[in-house]
């Protein structure tokens, strides 16, 4: 691995972790420092845009031209958070992102585990071409899909419907959460089913009090999983969400883009209310999310 | 990545001896009806008529439709902005998966196999976290704030440069020559931390004693991360590169706050031209087939990375 050569001038820390050479261990009381201060500048680096956009939030329009985008407020400026809050009406945003990412974690988690139960416990012939399907469905770009459901959406009513995006995020998650669960239930302890089987347990309680259970923890991965990547969607309800009273939050704050009223501060205020919930979010599910994001890519 | 369904095919399941007339399969049916109409209606039926589209000559909405047979690919073979879009994809390659996935391999194996031991679990989860920051934040919310902050007049990079003393900052994103390079320096900042938690979750299961073991022999920490840290996590190595790939590839959102492609289409991407044809410039047709081309481009792409993944671990297999 060379990796100095390709190492871009911005993340210099690098360099000093490849220069600790086997001799380094008799100096390893400062070289560690070394490392540890590599490691730190790459985290203020990725925090400096954090840290810039809370400072100037809060910062009013000539105190920001005044005094520039590193100095702390003269005084506490609000009337750039009011400004966003009330100008996109906020809570209506909030509302939306809420709505349609809460029902689209909730049905494509439930669809995820009725195709994986056929799958992964049924052995339904020619599963691992419909396994093959849904893995390239993940694949595909929505632009190649945006066209047809748009002209789609318009037939059914469903235009500028939340609904509308509801319907094809569930499916485009839960083609990945199929992939996921169905390698997880097949791997299903058998002697479980078998003892539910001679129960005279049905297939349908089977799936409910016995594989639902087992596989919860999966479950409440995945449906964290849905709800944060539909909350980050951009494309689709870009387009399928035309009008100002139904766009979620990202699309929201993109189309008030070169906008007059977004100043410095009015900026700044709108991406930290923006961003405010996808942490909050962050925070109260980090462990579920770091156990996730492994369990995803060791399949 | 398919390997664990089709290496159960061979698995007893007759788990219900009852039903001896019939498959034991057929009962699960049902429950994979609902899944598969939703999937033929919204991914199946759309894709079909995408690729039907990119046949016609449409410009949307009530307008009429003729078939032009392969006249819109053939007009893509001339078309200077759609060769830029996909040349540009190779800068999204870079950006989103070569400098990511090397630097995310150096930090995961220095969090994990030298500071994790010199200042406790706890430094090094801290700092992986903030790497991770930026991966959880809807990526347009990123972009927005990033506009605003390499902004030619009101950013906050040219305000901090003209107080150094700059004169004439550069127009970060409205300059041919250095809008590309600013794309990517943002997409490297949103990407690093998603290499990072895999590669420090996949170090977790590799065995301590190898790493012991190597010390004892003498080996630095760059020996021991060309021969024990980045041989035992392969596999995650590639599932980042194969989903990242694919991400890169698929690049919308970031394009669309940042520059819309410009300037002088100079950040074009297949994504956003595809999207500008359908939505901009009432070119149904040519749209549709950009977009078909793209898929073309990702299956054949990713079918190459699963290709490579599979010699590679055949190759590990072998000498066994």
């Amino acid at each position: 691995m060379t990796a100095p050569t390709v190492t871009p001038p911005v993340i210099p820390p690098a360099a000093p972790v490849l220069t600790s050479r086997p001799d380094a261990r008799h100096h390893r009381g400062t070289a560690r420092w070394f490392v540890l201060l590599g490691a730190v500048v790459v985290a203020v680096l990725i925090l400096v845009p954090f840290l810039i956009m809370a400072l100037n939030a809060f910062k009013s329009p000539t105190d920001y031209s005044q005094n520039g985008p590193l100095s702390w407020p003269t005084s506490f400026y609000t009337d750039g958070v009011t400004a966003f809050w009330t100008r996109v009406n906020f809570p209506e945003k909030l509302w939306n992102s809420i709505f349609i990412s809460g029902i689209v974690a909730l049905l494509g988690t439930l669809l995820s585990l009725l195709n994986a139960y056929a799958i992964g416990v049924g052995r339904i012939k020619g599963r691992l071409w419909v396994v093959t399907l849904f893995l390239l469905a993940t694949m595909l770009p929505q632009e190649s899909l945006i066209y047809p459901l748009f002209t789609m959406a318009q037939n059914v009513g469903l235009s500028n419907s939340p609904w509308s995006v509801i319907i094809i995020f569930t499916v485009i998650q839960s083609a990945f959460g199929t992939y996921l669960l169905s390698s997880v239930l097949g791997t299903f302890p058998p002697a479980l089913l078998e003892a539910a089987a001679l129960d005279g347990a049905s297939r349908w309680q089977v799936l409910w009090r016995v594989v639902f259970p087992v596989v919860r923890p999966t479950l409440s991965v995945l449906l964290i999983f849905f709800f944060i990547w539909t909350w980050n969607e951009f494309f689709i309800p870009l387009v399928m969400l035309t009008s100002n009273s139904t766009q979620t939050i990202p699309v929201a704050l993109a189309s008030l883009q070169g906008d007059r009223m977004m100043d410095a501060p009015t900026t700044n205020a709108g991406a930290l209310i923006s961003l405010l919930p996808a942490v909050l979010f962050f925070l109260l599910f980090q462990r579920t999310l770091t156990r996730g994001v492994t369990a995803g890519a060791v399949k | 990545m398919t390997s664990t369904t089709t290496a159960r095919t061979g698995a007893p399941t007759d788990v219900r001896p009852h039903r001896r007339h019939r498959p034991h399969w057929v009962p699960y049916l049902p429950y994979l009806v609902p899944g598969l109409i939703a999937f033929v209606v919204v991914i199946g039926i759309p894709f079909a008529t995408n690729i039907v589209y990119s046949f016609q000559k449409w410009k949307g909405g009530m307008a009429p439709r003729t078939w032009v047979g392969l006249d819109n690919y053939a007009a893509l073979m001339h078309d200077e902005q759609f060769w830029t879009s996909f040349r540009n994809s190779i800068s999204m390659i870079v950006a989103m998966v070569v400098i990511p996935t090397l630097i995310g391999l150096v930090l995961a194996a220095v969090l994990f196999d030298y500071l994790g031991k010199k200042f406790g679990a706890q430094a090094s989860s801290v700092l992986r976290a903030t790497y991770y920051l930026p991966q959880i934040l809807p990526v347009a919310v990123a972009g927005v704030l990033w506009n605003w902050i390499l902004n030619s007049q009101t950013g906050a990079l040219n305000e901090i440069l003209r107080n150094l003393g700059v004169d004439n900052p550069p127009n970060w994103l409205g300059s041919t020559t250095t809008a590309m390079p600013s794309v990517m320096l943002v997409l490297v900042w949103v990407q690093i931390g998603y290499p990072v938690v895999i590669f420090m979750a996949a170090l977790q299961r590799v065995d301590p004693e190898l790493y012991e073991a190597a010390e004892l022999d003498g080996a630095g920490w760059s020996r021991r991360f060309r021969a024990i840290t980045v041989p035992q996590i392969r596999p995650e190595v590639f599932v980042v590169v194969l989903t990242c790939t694919v991400a890169a590839l698929k690049v919308f959102g970031p394009i669309y706050v940042l520059t819309r492609g410009g300037p002088e289409g100079s950040t074009i991407v297949p994504s956003y031209y595809s999207y500008l044809n359908f939505f901009d410039k009432s070119k149904v047709g040519y749209g549709a087939a950009v977009a078909n081309i793209l898929t073309l481009v990702i299956l054949v792409v990713a079918g190459l990375i699963l290709w490579a993944q599979a010699r590679s671990e055949r190759k590990e297999a072998g000498p066994r």
